[in-house]
């Protein structure tokens, strides 16, 4: 099926031809199982996002026009959800849990230790593109608290000074 | 799949099991697991193996242990329990095994945290494999199932489980079998079962720890539920933050699809049910029935007006039955156990056991299974172990968002539905977060506002504008610019928003303000009068950063 979109501007111009990038192969592969219907617009964007990290401007038109839907409608489900992001990490990511348990068990304080010394808020990167500092709402690790979760590893009982400890050997290296 | 089959199953997996001298249970639940306890179970199998002990010595994966602060947790030949293990002890572990055990790792199962509960829910966790399903059946797994589906009437299951006294585990306490019926009676050939696994509440874990742990005693009560309401097709909504429990859960249904334990025509009966998967994307408000079947159907997790309700119409108008977790959990134990003796558990108008997440500035803080009615101060002081480093107790928080702040004053009240919604709280999910004299009342307020403001769905204005405005003013208090009408601002919208908001986001959310002004307001005055945060959590200008007023 010959698909017209529009490309964003500069971004992904590796993925021209989306049927021969196995990353849409995988997005295809779901909306697929979905038999492409309109319903399937939160399973596919989640497979956008874990195929490229983010959801841009050309994956969106591309998901609306495979599931023939209005891309206002996917625009609008894509910025509604939080764990959807529109805009590409850095190269690891620090999720930080803010939920009630991390929260009392000085959450905050880790937070404000990163803003001070790498000047980022949640939902920023670092300056050189290496790390992504995310906030979670409860990532259920609260026996833990508190916790953060670097990439894929979840640690507990944390310390300003051991996050940024991490952090450091993620921008240095 | 027939019954024979089933007890076949079992027995294979009863005679495997006991070939085993030792067993060693290591908890896989995402707690322990962020403590590399999947690293001590496979140094564990290494050593065992290394020893030529593979016959006599098994190393299992297990859900979860509880007392999450001390993981990694593990149990041997179910007496013994170890705490904190690295992979440097799996030597001395198997050292000990036909020994005394190792004293440095010693972790009493006897203490009050294991003796006080008692375990319905839970009751798998810590002892099967949540990754096979051969050791949920031979657990007794799927029997209820059988029995169900087999020997009773749809009607029968309703009956059974409106008896028991069940309430809805989400939080609300709705009557189950009284959902169940109506959704019996709607008629139409497509219903739906919908598993709400969407636990948003900050501060709450046990929905994805029972997901881990025990999956098939989810599916199993759904599977039932199905039956009883005439439902075909079933959706677990569960969040994407949950990367391990989804995993469990999709193995967990391909062993179960692949058995014929879900599918068409289940024991031969007439009933046909399938399960899929959806996963949430980071919206409490999906946690909302309503706002849930919004996404399910792939659009914006907004909540619609009830009635209708979901019973009648719900996802894409069919009838669907929409419950949590913990409720689909208990559904087993009922049927094969029976009514009388669930009613026999807990208080008058509520009945069974209730698992919390117990958190916060506590010793012992994990998962925790009761029975309706213990006294508050016993889940806090006893099981929980009390205040760590000297501590003086200042209020339990239960929730969530949703639910309120319980002062020392209450600490003699028996825990259920009724007795936490007189004092201003609710029973919400579970979430049991205790706090002490390092928290500041209003600043923990203005958290749980911050998080409603930031998760409101934006549909109706009450919830979208107003809790905005309680989050300036709770803001403008703790910066210490609050005069004394700011607090009476605070109290008339806080009414408002309850009120007249859309949905349970909404109208709860003034929730932890009402109850914090209610049991703590002169720390609300001692921010305003005196700018001082007595706590010490607030960052209070000088006077001479003060914007002259």
């Amino acid at each position: 099926m010959e698909i017209k979109v529009e490309r964003a501007s500069g971004t992904k111009g590796e993925s021209a031809k989306p049927a021969e990038d196995r990353r849409w192969q995988m997005v295809d592969r779901v909306m697929r199982l979905h038999g492409y219907q309109s319903h399937a617009i939160i399973e596919t964007l989640h497979a956008v996002q874990e195929s490229f990290g983010y959801i841009d401007t050309y994956a969106l038109n591309y998901v609306a026009k495979k599931l023939k839907v209005p891309l206002s409608r996917v625009y609008g489900v894509a910025t509604f959800y939080h764990f959807f992001s529109l805009k590409p990490a850095g190269e690891h990511t620090c999720v930080v849990c803010k939920g009630t348990a991390c929260y009392i068990k000085g959450a905050e304080d880790i937070l404000n230790g990163i803003s001070e010394h790498y000047g980022i808020a949640p939902g920023e990167t670092t300056a050189d593109g290496k790390v992504s500092v995310v906030l979670a709402r409860c990532i259920g690790a609260c026996g833990l608290a508190p916790a953060v979760v670097y990439d894929d590893e979840v640690v507990g009982k944390n310390t300003p000074q051991t996050v940024l400890d991490k952090i450091g050997r993620w921008t240095n290296s | 799949m027939t019954f024979d089959e089933l007890q076949e199953i079992a027995d294979i997996e009863h005679e495997k099991q006991s070939c085993f001298k030792h067993q060693i249970n290591v908890c896989i639940a995402a707690g322990c697991v962020s403590c590399q306890s999947d690293i001590v179970r496979d140094v564990l199998q290494k050593e065992v193996e290394r020893r030529g002990l593979e016959n006599f010595v098994k190393v299992k994966g297990v859900g979860c242990l509880g007392l999450c602060t001390a993981g990694p947790l593990l149990m041997v030949d179910g007496k013994t329990m170890y705490q904190g293990v690295t992979a440097q002890d799996a030597s001395d572990i198997i050292d000990a095994l036909e020994g005394s055990p190792v004293g440095r790792l010693d972790c009493s199962s006897q203490m009050p945290f294991f003796k006080r509960q008692q375990k319905i829910v839970l009751e798998n966790c810590g002892k099967i494999d949540p990754e096979n399903i051969e050791d949920y059946i031979a657990a007794g797994g799927y029997r209820a199932m059988h029995t169900a589906l087999t020997t009773m009437m749809p009607s029968e299951v309703i009956e059974q489980v409106t008896k028991s006294g069940l309430r809805g585990r989400g939080g609300g306490g709705f009557p189950t079998g009284l959902k169940w019926a109506t959704v019996t009676k709607s008629v139409n050939h497509t219903k739906y079962v919908i598993c709400n696994a969407d636990e948003g509440d900050p501060g709450a874990f046990m929905d994805r720890s029972v997901l881990e742990s025990d999956p098939h005693r989810v599916i199993e009560g759904m599977v039932i539920a199905a039956y009883a309401t005439g439902a075909n097709h079933g959706f677990i909504y569960v969040r994407a933050e949950y990367p391990l429990a989804i995993k469990r859960l999709k193995r967990a249904i391909s062993q179960a699809e692949r058995m014929g334990l879900i599918g068409n025509n289940i024991f031969d009966s007439t009933c046909s049910f399938d399960i899929k998967i959806r996963l949430g994307a980071g919206a409490f408000v999906c946690g909302e029935e309503t706002a849930l079947m919004s996404s399910i159907e792939g659009r914006r997790g907004t909540p619609r007006p009830r009635p209708p309700f979901p019973a009648e119409s719900g996802l894409w108008n069919y009838p669907t039955l929409i419950n949590n977790v913990e409720t689909f959990a208990n559904i087993a134990p009922i049927i094969s156990k029976g009514n009388a003796w669930f009613a026999g558990i807990g208080t008058e108008k509520s009945k069974g056991t209730k698992v919390f997440a117990l958190a916060g500035r506590v010793k012992n803080t994990g998962l925790i299974e009761v029975p309706m009615g213990t006294m508050l101060r016993d889940i806090v002081f006893d099981i929980g172990g009390g205040i760590p480093d000297g501590g003086k107790f200042k209020a339990v928080q239960t929730g969530g968002p949703s639910g309120g702040c319980i002062p020392e004053q209450f600490l003699d009240m028996p825990v259920d539905y009724e007795s936490l919604a007189k004092i201003g709280s609710i029973m919400g999910s579970g979430g049991m977060i205790v706090m002490d004299h390092t928290s500041c009342m209003v600043d923990v307020a203005k958290f749980f506002m911050e998080f409603c403001m930031s998760e409101s769905c934006g549909k109706c204005i009450p919830c979208r504008v107003g809790t905005a405005q309680m989050h300036d003013i709770l803001c403008k208090i703790t910066e210490g610019n609050a005069s004394k009408d700011d607090v009476l601002m605070l109290e008339d919208l806080s009414d408002l928003v309850k009120n007249s908001s859309l949905c349970g986001l909404g109208q709860s959310s003034p929730n932890p303000t009402l109850s914090t002004l209610r049991y703590f307001k002169d720390e609300y005055i001692a921010h305003i009068e005196d700018r001082n945060c007595p706590a010490g959590v607030c960052k209070i200008k000088t006077f001479s950063n003060k914007e002259v007023r």
